[in-house]
C-alpha cells in the first residue's frame, strides 16, 4: 500500500506540530521519521494512524482519502513506543485481541485463532513466552510482542514509534538487524520513527529527516549522509565542524581572512561552513586553507581526535587515523575533502 | 482539589527506609532520644484517646449485658428494619454513583476539554457542604412548601420522609466517592492501552469492558466501598429528609440516634456496633485495595 | 456541547459520558444547590439580616466557627507531632496507628457520636475522673470541642503525611553540613516546606468541623445560645418549618465554606508552584 500526505498542519494550542508536510510513502518501502523530539515525527505517524487529525491536509492510502476512516477502520499495524501492551492478558491474549474483537461474522474460529497467534509468536521467536504476563517480560521482549500484536490484524501498513527508544543499546542493535530481516519477510509498507540517526540510516530504505514540524530532506541513507541539503540535515546526521563565514562573490572569508574555497553560486552573506571532522585532510604548516596548532589529542577506537585551535580564531575538532602522528603543540596545516556552505538563518 | 478522597487514601509509601539507612543518617537527621521518646508518647496518647478508646467502647456498651442482650436487641423487629432499608439506600446509591463515576471519570480522564478542573470542583463540592445542609436542599424541593411539593402532593407522590427522599440524600452525599477514585486513576493509566485496542479493531464497548475496566477493577472497588461506607453510615442528610417514621424510615444510623435517646443503650450499641465492623472492615479492605492500586499504576521500565 | 468538545479524538463516547455526567451532577447536585439560595432570594436583605443576627443564630454560628477553629488548631499541632511520629519514627504499633488514623472518616458519625458522649459521660471512663478534676464535658461546649477535634484528625495527617515523606533529606543534611542545629533545622527548614500542607489540612478540618452534626449533637448538650451549633439549629428550624430561617442559616454556612474550598484550592496551587520550582 502507498501512503501520501498532503499539507499537512497541525497544531496543538499555540504549539506547530507539523507545518505543511508533503510526503510518498512506496508501496513495501521502509521509511524512517528522523527528527529531534519536538519535529513532528510522531504526530505525523500518529495522524497516518488516525489517532490524531490534521487542521488541514490530507493522508491518502493508495490514493484514497484515509481521513474519513477512523484508527479502528483503518487497518494500520502500530507499535507504540511504551508498547501501550494490555497488562491485565498474557503474552497469548494480547496478540490474539485484534482477532477477537472482529465483528461475528469475519471473526475466526478460535482454533484458527490460537494457529495464527502461534505461528505470530514463532514469526517473533517468542513462542515460549505465550502465558506469561506483560510485567514479566523484558523490554526488548515486549518491544516484539506489541510487534506481534500489531501484525496479527494482517495490517496494510505497519507504523512504529520510537520502536527502540526504551531500550538498552545492545538489544537495539539486536533488534534492528531483526527488524529488517522481518520487513524483509512481511513486506509491508513500514514507517519508523527514531530521534537515533545511526538507526534511520542503518535500518530504513530512505530516512525522511524532520525539523520543527517541516520536511527537511528525504532522501537514501547515504543521500542525507553525504549530501545533506540543508544545514540543519548537516548539522543533525553525522558530526561536522562548522565555522561561521562570511560569503561575498563567491569567496568564502574566516574572520575577515580568505578561504581557498568556492562557495555554491546562490550564498551571500553570513554563512556556515559544514565539514565532517575525518574530511580535514592534515598537512604541514604552510600547507592547506585553514592553520593552528594542535592543543589536545585523544584516541579511542579506530581514530584520534584532535582539538585544533585555528589562527583564524575558533577551536574545532577533527578526527584522524591512528597511524598520522600528532603532538600537541604542532602547527598544521588543514584542507577540507568536502565541505558544504549553507547561507545563516 | 479533592478534599475527602485525597485525604481518605493514605498516601503512597514508598519502601520504608531500613534501620540501617536510618542508624546511618541519624545525626543530622534525628532528634535527641528524649525528644523522640516524648513526641511517640503524644502521638500514641492522643490517638489512643480520640480513636482507640471510642471504638472500644461501642464494644464494650454493646455487650455490656452480655452476648444474647446483644443479640435480642439485633433480632428486634425494627432494627430489621433499618438494616434493610440501610442496604437497601446503599445500593441505590452504589449503583448509580457506579454508573455516573465511571462516565465521569471517562470523559475526564481520558479527554482534554477546556473547564476541566471547574468541573471536577463541581463533583467534589457534596464534600464541604454540610450533612444536615445536604439534606434540607432536597427538604426545600419536595417539602410541602417546597418547589415540587404542591405538584407531589396532587400527583400522590411521596419523596420526603420515604425511601426516595432518604435515597436522594444519601446519593448527594456520597455523589464523589467513585469519580474521585478513579480520575487520577485513570488520568495516570492515560490512553495507549485504549489506543492501542482501538487501532486493532476494537469497538469503544470492547475496549472499554476488555482494556480499561480490568484495567481500573480495584480502583472501581475502592470507590465502591467508600462511597458504600458512607451511604451506610450517613446521618445528617438522613436524619433531615426521613422524619424518623419508626420501622419505615430508620436507617442504621438513625435507630442507633432513637434508642440512645430512649435509654436503650444496649440496644443502640448493638447497632452501632455493626456500623463499628462495618468501618474497620472497610479500612482494612481499603488498605487492601491501595497496594492493589498501586500494582495498576503504569510503573516505568 | 461544543464549546466543550475536545478535537477529534480517536477514543469514542465523549459526548455520552459527558452529557451523562453533566446531566446527573446537575439533577443531583448543582439544581438541589441552586435551590437553596434561589430560596434565600425570596427573604428581603433586612428579613435576611434579621435571621441572621438574631441572638440565637449568632451564637450557633459563633459556637459552630469558633469551636471548629479552636478544634483544628489543636489538629494542626497534635496532627504534626503524630505524622511526625508516624513517618521518621519506628515503634511497636506504628503501622496499626497509622490505619487507625483513618477511623474518625470511616466510623459513622452517629456512632462516634454516642461513643465519645459514653466516654465523657459524667459515669464514663474519662468522664469521671476528669468529673472529679471539676471539668465537665459532656453538655458542654467543651465536648462540642472534643468531638469537633475526633472527626479532624485525620485531615492534618493525611495532608501533611506524602509532603513529610518526600521531603528530600539532602536539605536537612545540607542544613546540618552548614552548621545548623536541630531545633533550627526543623523550625526554620522543614516546618516551613510543610507550610502549604499544615494550611490545607487546617483549612479542610476546620470546614468539616463546622458542618458536623452527627458526632457532636449527641454530646453538646444543645442549649440555646450555649451549646447550640449552627447546622442542628437548621433542623430545629426546619422541624418549627421555619424554611427562611433554616435556609438563611444554611446560605451563611455554605459561603464560608465555598471560600474555604476556594482558599484550599489556591493553597494547592501555590503549593505545586512552590513544589515545581
Amino acid at each position: 500500500m502507498t501512503i501520501e500526505a498532503r499539507g499537512v498542519v497541525k497544531t496543538f494550542g499555540t504549539f506547530k506540530a507539523l507545518d505543511g508536510v508533503d510526503l510518498k510513502v512506496a508501496n513495501g518501502e521502509l521509511l524512517a521519521l528522523l527528527g529531534p523530539s519536538g519535529s513532528g515525527k510522531t504526530t505525523l505517524l500518529r495522524i497516518i494512524a488516525g489517532l490524531e487529525w490534521p487542521d488541514a491536509g490530507e493522508i491518502l492510502f493508495d490514493g484514497e482519502n484515509a481521513l474519513d476512516r477512523g484508527a479502528r477502520e483503518r487497518h494500520v499495524g502500530f507499535v507504540f513506543q511504551h508498547y501501550a501492551l494490555f497488562r491485565h492478558m498474557s503474552v497469548f491474549e494480547n496478540v490474539a485481541f485484534g482477532l477477537r474483537v472482529q465483528p461475528r461474522r469475519i471473526r475466526k474460529s478460535e482454533a484458527q485463532i490460537r494457529a495464527r497467534v502461534k505461528e505470530l509468536l514463532d514469526l517473533v521467536q517468542l513462542d515460549w513466552l505465550a502465558d506469561r504476563y506483560p510485567s514479566q517480560l523484558s523490554g526488548g521482549q515486549r518491544q516484539r510482542i506489541a510487534l506481534a500484536r500489531a501484525l496479527a490484524i494482517e495490517p496494510r501498513i505497519l507504523l512504529l514509534d520510537e520502536p527502540f527508544g526504551a531500550l538498552d543499546a545492545k538489544v537495539r542493535k539486536e533488534l534492528r538487524q531483526w527488524l529488517r530481516t522481518l520487513h524483509h519477510s512481511i513486506n509491508v509498507t513500514s514507517i519508523f520513527v527514531t530521534h537515533d540517526q545511526e538507526e534511520a540510516l542503518e535500518v530504513a530504505h530512505r530516512v525522511v529527516v524532520m525539523d520543527k514540524g517541516r520536511i527537511e530532506q528525504v532522501g537514501s541513507p547515504n543521500d542525507v549522509y553525504d549530501a545533506p541539503a540543508t544545514a540543519f540535515v548537516h548539522g543533525f546526521i553525522g558530526e561536522s565542524i562548522m565555522l561561521p563565514v562570511e560569503v561575498s562573490g563567491g569567496a568564502v572569508h574566516l574572520n575577515g581572512r580568505p578561504l581557498d574555497l568556492a562557495a555554491p553560486g546562490d550564498t551571500a552573506g553570513a554563512s556556515t561552513l559544514f565539514v565532517r571532522r575525518h574530511d580535514m585532510v592534515i598537512g604541514p604548516a604552510d600547507s592547506g586553507t585553514l592553520h593552528g596548532a594542535i592543543i589536545h589529542v585523544r584516541s579511542f577506537g579506530p581514530v584520534q581526535r584532535a582539538e585544533i585551535a585555528l589562527t583564524e580564531g575558533s577551536t574545532i575538532e577533527i578526527d584522524a587515523p591512528r597511524d598520522r602522528e600528532l603532538k600537541i603543540g604542532d602547527r598544521i596545516g588543514l584542507k577540507p575533502r568536502h565541505y558544504r556552505i549553507f547561507a545563516s538563518g | 482539589m479533592s478534599i475527602e478522597m485525597t485525604l481518605q487514601r493514605a498516601p503512597d509509601r514508598p519502601a520504608q527506609p531500613s534501620d540501617v539507612e536510618i542508624a546511618a543518617r541519624r545525626d543530622p537527621r534525628a532528634e535527641p532520644t528524649v525528644v523522640r521518646i516524648a513526641l511517640i508518647t503524644l502521638a500514641i496518647g492522643f490517638l489512643s484517646v480520640f480513636v482507640v478508646l471510642p471504638l472500644v467502647v461501642v464494644f464494650v456498651e454493646a455487650f455490656g449485658k452480655g452476648i444474647s442482650a446483644y443479640l435480642s436487641a439485633l433480632a428486634d423487629p425494627e432494627a430489621w428494619s433499618a438494616i434493610r432499608l440501610t442496604l437497601g439506600v446503599a445500593a441505590v446509591s452504589v449503583g448509580t454513583n457506579l454508573v455516573f463515576g465511571l462516565a465521569a471519570a471517562w470523559a475526564i480522564a481520558k479527554f482534554d476539554f477546556p473547564g476541566k478542573t471547574v468541573l471536577i470542583t463541581l463533583i467534589d463540592l457534596p464534600f464541604s457542604v454540610s450533612p444536615v445542609i445536604s439534606g434540607l436542599v432536597f427538604v426545600l424541593l419536595f417539602g410541602a412548601q417546597g418547589f415540587f411539593g404542591p405538584w407531589l402532593q396532587s400527583h400522590g407522590l411521596q419523596i420526603l420522609f420515604a425511601f426516595p427522599g432518604i435515597a436522594l440524600a444519601t446519593v448527594f452525599v456520597t455523589f464523589p466517592f467513585v469519580a474521585r477514585a478513579l480520575i487520577p486513576l485513570m488520568q495516570e493509566q492515560g490512553t495507549q492501552e485504549e489506543e492501542a485496542a482501538i487501532s486493532l479493531g476494537a469497538s469503544g464497548l470492547q475496549t472499554f469492558f476488555r482494556v480499561t475496566l480490568p484495567n481500573i477493577k480495584w480502583g472501581v472497588l475502592y470507590g465502591v466501598l467508600l462511597c458504600n461506607a458512607r451511604a451506610m453510615g450517613e446521618f445528617g442528610a438522613v436524619s433531615v429528609v426521613s422524619g424518623h417514621i419508626r420501622g419505615e424510615t430508620n436507617t442504621m444510623p438513625l435507630l442507633v440516634e432513637i434508642l440512645y435517646n430512649e435509654y436503650q443503650m444496649v440496644a443502640s450499641f448493638a447497632i452501632a456496633s455493626l456500623l463499628a465492623m462495618l468501618a474497620l472492615i472497610t479500612l482494612v479492605a481499603k488498605t487492601i485495595l491501595e497496594r492493589n492500586i498501586d500494582e495498576d499504576l503504569p510503573h516505568d521500565h | 456541547m461544543s464549546v466543550l468538545a475536545p478535537r477529534r479524538s480517536t477514543l469514542p463516547g465523549f459526548g455520552l459520558t459527558m452529557g451523562l455526567t453533566l446531566t446527573w451532577l446537575s439533577l443531583i447536585v448543582l439544581i438541589p444547590l441552586a435551590g437553596l439560595f434561589v430560596r434565600s432570594t425570596e427573604l428581603s436583605l433586612e428579613q435576611f439580616w434579621g435571621i441572621v443576627t438574631s441572638r440565637r443564630t449568632l451564637s450557633a454560628l459563633k459556637i459552630s466557627f469558633g469551636l471548629s477553629f479552636a478544634a483544628a488548631l489543636v489538629n494542626l499541632v497534635m496532627g504534626t507531632i503524630v505524622v511526625w511520629a508516624l513517618v521518621r519514627y519506628r515503634f511497636p504499633g506504628r503501622r496499626l496507628f497509622d490505619a487507625i488514623v483513618d477511623v474518625p472518616f470511616a466510623l459513622p458519625t452517629a456512632v462516634a457520636g454516642v461513643a465519645l458522649t459514653s466516654l465523657f459521660a459524667q459515669k464514663g471512663w474519662l468522664g469521671a475522673p476528669l468529673a472529679a478534676l471539676g471539668i465537665k464535658v459532656a453538655f458542654t461546649p467543651l465536648g462540642i470541642f472534643i468531638a469537633m477535634i475526633f472527626i479532624g484528625i485525620p485531615f492534618v495527617v493525611r495532608t501533611v503525611q506524602p509532603v513529610l515523606i518526600d521531603l528530600d533529606p539532602e536539605i536537612e543534611e545540607a542544613a546540618a553540613s552548614l552548621g545548623a542545629g536541630r531545633w533550627h533545622i526543623v523550625t526554620k527548614v522543614i516546618l516551613p516546606s510543610l507550610m502549604p500542607a499544615l494550611l490545607t489540612g487546617f483549612a479542610l478540618a476546620f470546614a468539616r468541623a463546622v458542618g458536623e452534626y452527627g458526632s457532636v449533637i449527641f454530646i453538646a448538650g444543645n442549649l440555646p445560645n450555649v451549646s447550640e451549633i449552627a447546622p442542628l439549629l437548621i433542623v430545629i428550624r426546619l422541624s418549627e418549618f421555619r424554611y427562611a430561617d433554616a435556609t438563611a442559616i444554611a446560605v451563611v454556612m455554605l459561603v464560608v465554606a465555598f471560600v474555604i474550598i476556594f482558599a484550599v484550592n489556591r493553597l494547592q496551587r501555590w503549593a505545586q508552584a512552590q513544589a515545581s520550582s
